[in-house]
Parts: C-alpha cells; sequence; structure tokens
C-alpha cells in the first residue's frame, strides 16, 4: 500500500493525526518553557525572545514547518470525522455514552476553537494587529524588542488575561483526550498500563494549562510588574 | 409485570421504518428478553398483525446472532452480556423499552430489527483465517505456545461476531471486531506467517465495508458481551502500520 493510501485509511489517518498532534504537543511544551522565563525576569525573557528573532530565515522555516504540521493534523480529523460521519447514514433515536468522556465528544469542537485561539494569538502577540492593551510596541534600551512588558502589560489586561485562560482551557480539553489517545493510536497501550494511560491525557492537559496560566495570573495579581 | 415497548417496524430494506408502541402483559421476571418479544409476537400473530422481525439462534450467548438496541445500549443494560441471555428481572413493572436494530451503513436493515451483517463474513474472507491445512489434532505441547500468548489468542477468540461494538460505537466504526480476529491469530505460532498480509487487507476491506474510524471512545468494549479489551485495537494499529509501511512478510 503506498503511503497515501496508507494515510487515508481509517488506521492511517489516526496515526497521521496522533504523529502530528505529538509534534504540535512537543512545540506546546517548548513553547510553555520558553515563556516561563518571564518569572526570571526582564533580560532572561527578552534575551530568549532576542535569540529566537536572530534565527533568521530558520525562524520562518519553523513557522512554517509548524504550520504544515497543523494543516496535516486537521486534514487528517477531516479524515476520521468524515468517515465516521458516513458510516451511520440513519441515527438512532436513542443511544447512551457509557465510557466516553465529554473531551473525546467535543474533539472536533476544541480543535476548532484552537485554530481560532491561534489566530488570535498571533495576531495578538506575533503580528501586533489585535492591540487591547496597549500593550505593543515596546523596545529595550538597546533598541530591541521588549517582549517582558509586552507580556506584561498585555496580560494586566483583564479581557486579554479571560481569553487567553479559556484558549488554555479548551487546550486542556483537547490534549486531556488527545494524549492518552494517541498512545492507544500508536499502539503502545496495553493491559497493564491502560488505566496509567487513560490518566496521563488529562494530567498532562492540567499540567500545560497551569504553565501557561500562571503567566497572565501572576501579570494580573502583580507578581509579575 | 407490564411493559411498554417501543419497536423498530421496517417493511423491508427499502421502506421508510418507524418506532412503534405495543403493551406487553403478563410478562414474567424469568422470562429472557427474547421470550417476552416471541410472547408479543404469539398475540400479535393471533390478532392477524405482522410479528416483529428479530435474530436470534442460540439463545445462550454463544452464538453472536442476537443483536438488539435497548434503551441506547447495545445488548441492554446488564454489561457482558448478549440479548438473548437478558432477562425481564432487569426491568420493572411499567416500563418502557425503546428498541433498535444496529445502525451501521456496513450494516442496512433488512426488516424490523434485523440486519444485514454480512460485510463481517466479507472482512473474515479478507483474511481471517491461515491458509495451510492444520491436520489433525497435534499432541498436546507438539507446539509450544507461553501461557501468556495463548491467554490473549483465547481473550481475542471469544468474539462472537455479534456487531455491538459497531453498533455502540457514537463514530460506527469496527475496529474493536477487527482488532478481535486479528489479534487470536496474531498471538498465536500458527497466525505468524500471513500476520502482515492480514493486517493490511483486513483493514482494507474493513474501510471498504464503509464503517468509521476510531476515536478512542472505548464505547465498544463497554458493551462488548465478551469483554474484549481495546487493547486489541492498540495491538492491530502496529500491525497494520508495520505491514503498510514496511510491505509484505
Ligand atoms: C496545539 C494544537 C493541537 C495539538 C497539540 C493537538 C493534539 C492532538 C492529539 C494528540 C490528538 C490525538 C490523536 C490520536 O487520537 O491519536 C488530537 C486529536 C484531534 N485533533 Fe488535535 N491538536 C491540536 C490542534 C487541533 C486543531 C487545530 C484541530 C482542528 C480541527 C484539531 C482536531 C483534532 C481532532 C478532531 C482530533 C480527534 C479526532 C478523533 O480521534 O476522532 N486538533 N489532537
Ligand atoms: S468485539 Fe465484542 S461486540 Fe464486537 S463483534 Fe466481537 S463480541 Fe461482538
Ligand atoms: S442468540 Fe446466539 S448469542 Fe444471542
Amino acid at each position: 500500500m503506498s503511503l497515501g493510501n496508507t494515510l487515508k485509511s481509517s488506521i492511517g489517518a489516526k496515526v497521521l493525526m496522533a504523529v502530528t498532534g505529538i509534534l504540535l504537543i512537543l512545540f506546546v511544551i517548548g513553547h510553555m518553557l520558553g515563556n516561563l522565563q518571564v518569572f526570571l525576569g526582564p533580560e532572561k525573557l527578552n534575551s530568549y525572545a532576542q535569540t529566537l528573532q536572530d534565527l533568521g530565515p530558520l525562524l520562518w522555516v519553523i513557522r512554517i514547518g509548524l504550520l504544515a504540521i497543523l494543516l496535516l493534523h486537521i486534514y487528517a480529523a477531516i479524515t476520521v470525522v468524515k468517515m465516521s460521519k458516513a458510516a451511520r447514514p440513519v441515527d438512532y433515536q436513542q443511544r447512551k455514552d457509557l465510557a466516553t468522556s465529554f473531551a473525546a465528544r467535543t474533539m472536533l469542537v476544541s480543535g476548532l476553537l484552537l485554530v481560532v485561539f491561534i489566530v488570535f494569538h498571533i495576531l495578538h502577540f506575533t503580528v501586533g494587529a489585535i492591540d487591547l492593551a496597549g500593550s505593543t510596541g515596546f523596545e529595550t534600551e538597546d533598541g530591541h524588542k521588549d517582549v517582558y512588558s509586552m507580556v506584561v502589560v498585555g496580560f494586566q489586561h483583564m479581557p486579554t488575561t479571560a481569553i487567553y485562560i479559556l484558549g488554555m482551557l479548551i487546550l486542556c480539553l483537547h490534549l486531556s483526550h488527545g494524549v492518552s489517545s494517541l498512545m492507544q493510536t500508536l499502539g503502545f497501550r496495553n493491559a497493564s498500563n491502560a488505566s496509567t494511560i487513560d490518566k496521563v491525557g488529562p494530567a498532562f492537559g492540567v499540567f500545560i494549562f497551569v504553565g501557561n496560566v500562571s503567566m497572565p495570573l501572576a501579570a494580573i495579581t502583580g507578581i509579575i510588574s | 409485570m407490564k411493559i411498554t415497548l417501543h419497536v423498530w417496524r421496517q417493511k423491508d430494506a427499502n421502506s421508510q421504518g418507524g418506532m412503534k408502541p405495543y403493551e406487553v402483559d403478563g410478562v414474567s421476571k424469568d422470562m429472557s428478553f427474547l421470550e417476552m418479544l416471541d410472547m408479543l409476537n404469539e398475540q400479535l400473530i393471533v390478532q392477524g398483525k405482522e410479528p416483529i422481525a428479530f435474530d436470534h439462534d442460540c439463545r445462550e450467548g454463544i452464538c453472536g446472532t442476537c443483536s438488539l438496541m435497548i434503551n441506547g445500549v447495545a445488548h441492554g443494560p446488564d454489561g457482558s452480556t448478549t440479548t438473548c441471555q437478558l432477562h425481564m428481572r432487569s426491568f420493572k413493572d411499567g416500563d418502557a423499552i425503546h428498541i433498535e436494530p444496529w445502525r451501521s451503513r456496513a450494516f442496512p436493515v433488512v426488516r424490523d430489527l434485523v440486519v444485514d451483517r454480512s460485510s463481517f463474513d466479507r472482512i473474515i474472507q479478507a483474511g481471517g483465517y491461515i491458509s495451510i491445512n492444520a491436520g489433525n489434532a497435534q499432541d498436546a505441547n507438539n507446539l509450544p505456545i507461553a501461557k501468556h500468548s495463548s491467554d490473549l489468542s483465547m481473550d481475542a477468540a471469544a468474539c462472537i461476531g455479534c456487531g455491538a461494538c459497531v453498533a455502540s460505537c457514537p463514530n460506527g466504526s469496527a475496529m474493536l471486531f477487527v482488532a478481535a480476529k486479528i489479534g487470536h491469530l496474531a498471538h498465536v505460532p500458527q497466525g505468524q506467517p500471513e500476520r502482515a498480509k492480514r493486517a493490511r487487507n483486513m483493514v482494507a476491506q474493513m474501510d471498504a465495508e464503509g464503517f468509521g474510524a476510531c476515536s478512542n471512545h472505548y464505547e465498544c468494549e463497554a458493551v462488548c458481551p465478551k469483554d474484549i479489551p481495546v487493547n486489541f485495537i492498540s495491538e492491530m494499529n502496529k500491525d497494520f502500520m508495520k505491514a503498510s509501511l514496511c510491505g509484505d512478510s
């Protein structure tokens, strides 16, 4: 079977979703750890931001790569959802769920809301086209972008912080099913590790939520300023 | 007990169907669910009406023929039980019970509650066997198989092909059935020579029949009368990807 046909099969599409999901998760972890340097003070965060900027063309390779991964993930999600919708043309009058979770049932919705959040996030902090809190345009003394001030001032703005907390809730929801699910999809789940694997997803979702939300909360409460 | 049934009635594959109410009086707690339907059917026949068509054969939980969606749960409320092994003691006097056929594009309704599950047969024909002539039964222990492996094989082999996994899946996916059929051969030496080809062909046939993909809701495991664990789906995924990416064995 060719790779293209494999990825269009029911299992292949799932595997593509899982693999791209892992790559996106690695990004999410890296992104969070990088940003958590906000707690180490302005110099640390700004020099980290400058290091990223200095990557130059490489930065664009990473950005386009990430976009391609996200698009593949969405493509796989659409393949799976389409197959599944077509599989039951006449629905039940009654069907009870016994095992699934809210997170699992809402993967498509949480995924699509994540797209909206990602677009907002890029327009807000990367492009600066959305500037609710007047947080763009800060410069450090040596004339570089002052990311630290941008983050602190941006998050001192209640509505902005609320949007980010909501975004992270949705990410947490997506990951709480996604991370456990990908281990089953990729064939790692077995009788002895199943109950652990089913807890890893929700735990990871909460970990990402707490880590990311700590930043806007710290700004709002004045822990960082 | 007195029970109100709401039953899906459909004349044939091409007709529109709908839910019809029936009052059933004099139901004993000791009756099986199917005996309760038998009683209703006898009354319908006496009244000159069409009896309700439903599938059944062994009525002892081993053949996989019975197949009813009872109050939204495949094989009814008991868990680890086929419809034929469900008894009316699981219900109370005055209960309303909704009965629908399995719903899946690959299981078209033939009449009332009877669906055509030959898509499962075609999946088995695509690779759910070993091609060698196994000959007479060998002496015990001629072919050593680790206890752990034979246990896993026997767990998977418990699948009776009823289709409840498909019926209960929000995606109409047949992964648990196919995984069980691949899994029982994947854990014994006889299954090894055709293992890769089997996984690839059976999954391709499953997709061609129009079953859905798996979103890991695990509804199938919750209703499977033989408690086939979803871990076999995880194993099948691995076998399928290995077979697809590494070519034939
Ligand atoms: C930060 C971005 C994202 C991450 C880290 C992520 C991660 C994951 C992971 C790990 C899975 C589980 C894969 C599996 O079950 O094997 C998954 C599933 C899914 N993702 Fe995402 N995802 C992201 C964005 C999106 C977006 C933007 C969509 C938009 C459509 C989306 C839609 C889905 C759907 C529908 C599923 C489940 C499909 C199913 O199993 O039925 N995801 N995601
Ligand atoms: S896996 Fe369970 S529910 Fe599915 S066909 Fe086999 S016995 Fe029935
Ligand atoms: S009739 Fe054979 S399993 Fe129910």
